[in-house]
């Protein structure tokens, strides 16, 4: 249990990685890395695909990222209707890629691949908890 | 060039918003014309693979439901599922269980009726198509993955959303020919540039149309070919490979690295390359999967893909024709009966019998086949 309070609405509630929720809690967004054989993941692991091993630490992300990719939805599945439209984004951050939205504020065209941006965690009225970016 | 398995049997039936039929009904239509087009009874028939994504099916387990409908019992019958390119994937089945003498023949049938399901549904399930754990909780869908390898497709060559605009000018000038197809409407380049937004920079006619359609693939032993058939159309080479469904693992958004893969793996089985090509079907579910799909085939250089649109050379009198039938764009996308679909018009060509659409003297085919946003990609060449 834990995950089902990842993002505004969760489609898993069992994971082995559900302190990746605990680490948002804490106001960080955070990823996993092999004790053994050094191998980073995002999105977190519990399992290591390069040694089989499954010793994983916990590192939370540091500093600003870069935009890799995005796009402006004006179209929504099932459950994120109210929130259209929306920006989803790709970014680089530590040497990792990672997906999420951008905070809704920022208007689409003032976005460019290679922008920098920053993280910032998302705390919902509901108890949900989830991330996104900002302009750097 | 391996010769070992053919293509004795296509067909299709017509791709539609709202099939008024069920999905037994919707598969027996393509395969009807199939097994005419082989002329072959099912006695002939040594296996089925049916092929079809099930979570827009009601029917629970439709291989069976299907190949008894068919008339293909007591034969062995399974499903294969790679979402949209499903029926490629079982194509790749069943030349294995051929060239492994299990089977003299086999049936691949691939059908969708996604009007089966609510428009709701429907779009519940488009946003279970991307990991579920980190994906879909941002309410990702799939014309925004494709529109986020159009960004990275922009950004790093300079292509313009007119260039993406042209090729859905071309698709249409097809569909407008092609009587199995959902749309068949003329698109001008200012009606594709003026459409409404979907996902930037993907707009109304960048996009395909959901559509329910069955095709049907008959396969033989080349053997067994040489004695049932007049014009019989060889596999040459199959390639297939994988990509992380999450996006975040992906090297590159300006490419599908699947395809690379598959295209390499299937040039080098068939021992030809791009230039060998006379007719190719890509798989356009968006003008931009097409793009990406010229340089992938190394139809043109990574980045240059725009200038053979441009330069009019995916047109049936261009250096290499591409979805002359009007693609995915106009015929729809019926899930799990697209890949079929596309060996079909492949192996009509390569028989000269494409009609309106013929390129002339077509001797060797291409399919280029994908699931999900890059997930699964298939190539598959085809020779007289
Ligand atoms: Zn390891």
């Amino acid at each position: 249990m834990g995950f089902e309070r990842f993002g505004s609405k969760s489609f898993t509630s069992q994971a082995k990685v559900s302190e990746f929720v605990d680490y948002l809690d804490k106001g960080e967004l955070a990823y996993t890395k092999c004790r053994t054989c050094s191998q980073a993941y995002f999105p977190p692991r519990a399992d290591c695909a390069n040694c089989l091993g499954n010793d994983m630490e916990w590192i939370a992300f540091e500093g600003n990222g870069k935009i890799v990719t995005f796009t402006h939805t004006m179209y929504a599945p099932t459950g994120f209707e109210a929130d259209a439209p929306y920006t989803i984004v790709v970014v680089e951050l530590d040497g990792l890629k990672v997906l999420g939205r951008m905070n809704k504020e920022v208007p689409v065209d003032t976005l460019s691949v290679g922008m920098p941006v920053k993280v910032e965690i998302v705390k919902l009225p509901d108890g949900q908890v989830t991330y996104e970016f900002l302009p750097a | 060039m391996p010769k070992d398995v053919a293509i004795v049997g296509v067909g299709q039936s017509a791709f539609v918003r709202g099939y008024p039929g069920s999905i037994r009904e919707l598969a027996f239509e393509a395969f009807r014309e199939a097994m005419q087009d082989a002329a072959i009874t099912v006695k002939d028939v040594g296996a089925s693979v049916v092929c079809s994504a099930p979570e827009y099916d009601k029917q629970r387990t439709p291989s069976g439901l299907i190949a008894e409908y068919l008339g293909l019992i007591p034969q062995p019958t399974f499903i294969v599922e790679n979402v949209c390119s499903s029926s490629t994937s079982g194509i790749r089945v069943a030349y294995s269980l051929i060239k492994a003498g299990l089977h003299d023949v086999v049936v691949v049938l691939g059908f969708q009726k996604m009007s089966e399901i609510t428009s709701q549904d429907s779009q519940e399930r488009m946003g279970r198509g991307a990991d579920i754990m980190f994906e879909s909780p941002f309410g990702t869908l799939m014309p925004a993955y494709y529109a986020m390898h159009a960004r990275g497709h922009f950004a790093k060559y300079g292509t313009t959303e007119e260039d993406l605009a042209l090729i859905r000018v071309k698709a249409a000038s097809y569909g407008v020919l092609n009587e199995k197809a959902v749309y068949r409407k003329a698109v001008t380049l200012e009606q594709a540039m003026e459409a409404g937004p979907v996902c930037s920079p993907l707009k109304v006619f960048d996009c395909c149309a959901n559509a329910d359609g069955a095709s049907c693939v008959i396969l033989a032993s080349a053997d067994k070919a040489k004695e049932i058939s007049k014009e019989p159309v060889y596999i040459l080479g199959l390639g297939a490979a994988s990509a992380p469904m999450n996006v975040t693992g992906r090297n590159t958004f300006s490419g599908l690295d699947c395809a690379k893969l598959a295209a390499k793996e299937a040039y080098e089985m068939a021992g030809v390359g791009p230039q060998d090509i006379d007719v190719a079907e890509v798989h356009d579910c968006f003008t931009i999967a097409e793009m990406m799909a010229y340089e992938a085939l190394g139809f043109a250089e990574p980045g240059k893909g725009p200038e053979l649109i441009r330069n009019r050379e995916t047109y049936k009198e261009g250096k290499i024709p591409v979805n002359v039938d009007g693609g995915l764009l106009s015929k729809g996308h019926p899930i799990g009966a697209t890949g079929g679909s596309q060996v079909r018009t492949i192996v009509l060509q390569l028989r000269n019998k494409a009609g309106a659409i013929q390129v002339p003297g077509a001797e060797i085919g291409l399919v280029h086949n994908i699931g999900g946003v890059g997930i699964y990609g298939n190539v598959i060449i085809f020779g007289r």
